[in-house]
């Protein structure tokens, strides 16, 4: 099975991947101690306040922790909806 | 002048007192003269780690209370010369010692001891901060598990909060066969995420519970995986430049077929 999952390409991660990334995650929010709710209210008011100036894709927003050594790192994906392309598929990055 | 060093690490069970005990002794074998502190009051265990138990007379509450001298309260270790133990009372709680009271002791001995070990209680309250009050140098333990570095990263962010350090990483119970195997996190997984200086390895090894039944030092036979561990980091804390064990490296050809005929440990 292992051997077929490679061959394909689809390799399930291992536990200790999935280990590390599960502690960089509740490691973002225990140094910035911001709880994932407080993140929400981050993001509706982020919305909001863009969204009074430009048009934004507001279902596309996503806002997240990240880190950086050992300093968090708050990172706002606002996706802009352009007059002349308004398919949105082109994405602002801040 | 004597150094501090504080034993910490968040959360319990990870092996702060064993390392406490093991580095104590591998200092005092390199000939330095060492105090292990128990601060661990209501729950102490480097006595019985260190096989001293039947020999506590004073603690360390005691001492501070002024109910008996330093050399009345040290436990003087039979097997490794320059050793002693500053025991915990067992039947006081961390709120009858202040930080400014083991900043007393400690400065107390600096004189007498090349190197003051404080074995901290687990948490981050009262005990913790009595522990790293009189700190010059702060060792992290961790076990890399999820938990156990969550639990690290906290306390690397209050000892840095508290203005204390240098802090130093010691990963404990590392299983290399896991970590290639991919169920274990490696070295680099816990130092990349929790970004500080590494200062020892130590692998996995069942003597280690052997060598605490028999209330002996698993650092008294540097031929164990564990105990050659503590004597590179106490090697490492008398300023020697000792490169780290190979752990995690993919097994050679030689390796898999040595491994194959003796598959024992």
């Amino acid at each position: 099975m292992k051997i077929l999952d490679r061959l394909l390409g689809r390799r399930r991660p291992s536990s200790r991947e999935i280990a590390k990334e599960r502690l960089q995650l509740v490691l973002a929010y225990d140094r910035a101690e911001i709880s994932p709710s407080l993140l929400e209210t981050l993001k509706d008011e982020l919305i909001s306040a863009i969204s009074r100036h430009i048009d934004i894709d507001k279902a596309g927003v996503e806002v997240s922790l990240t880190q950086s050594g050992r300093r968090s790192r708050l990172i706002a994906d606002i996706p802009l909806l352009s007059s002349q392309a308004s398919s949105g598929s082109r994405r602002g990055r801040p | 002048m004597g150094k501090v060093i504080t034993i910490t690490s968040g959360k319990g069970g990870v092996g702060k007192t064993t390392a406490t005990a093991s580095l104590g002794v591998a200092l005092a074998l390199q000939g330095k003269k060492v105090v292990a502190i128990d601060t661990d009051i209501g729950l102490r265990n480097l006595d019985v780690i260190m096989g001293l138990e039947n020999r506590i007379v004073y603690n360390l509450v005691d001492m501070v209370e002024g109910s008996c001298s330093l050399q009345q309260a040290l436990v003087r270790d039979k097997r490794v010369s320059g050793l002693y133990l500053l025991p915990a009372a067992q039947t006081r709680s961390k709120e009858d010692l202040s930080p400014e009271d083991l900043v007393r002791v400690c400065d107390g001995m600096r004189e007498e001891f090349d190197f003051m070990l404080i074995d901290s209680p687990a948490g981050i309250e009262k005990g913790f901060h009595n522990a790293l009050a009189p700190a010059d140098e702060v060792l992290i333990i961790t076990t890399p598990e999820v938990a156990s570095v969550r639990d690290a990263d906290r306390v690397i962010g209050l000892v840095e909060v508290a203005g204390k350090g240098p802090i130093q990483l010691i990963i404990n119970r590392l299983n290399p066969v896991r970590v290639r195997r991919g169920d274990m996190l490696g070295t680099e997984d816990v130092l990349e995420v929790l970004a500080i200086g590494l200062i020892g390895i130590v692998p996995e090894d069942e003597q280690v519970l052997v060598y605490a039944n028999r209330g002996i030092s698993v650092a008294l036979d540097g031929r164990t995986p564990a105990g050659l561990a503590y004597w590179n980091i106490a090697r490492r804390l008398l300023g020697e430049d000792v490169p780290f064990m190979v752990l995690e490296e993919a097994p050679s050809l030689l390796e898999r077929l040595t491994r194959f005929m003796r598959p024992t440990r």
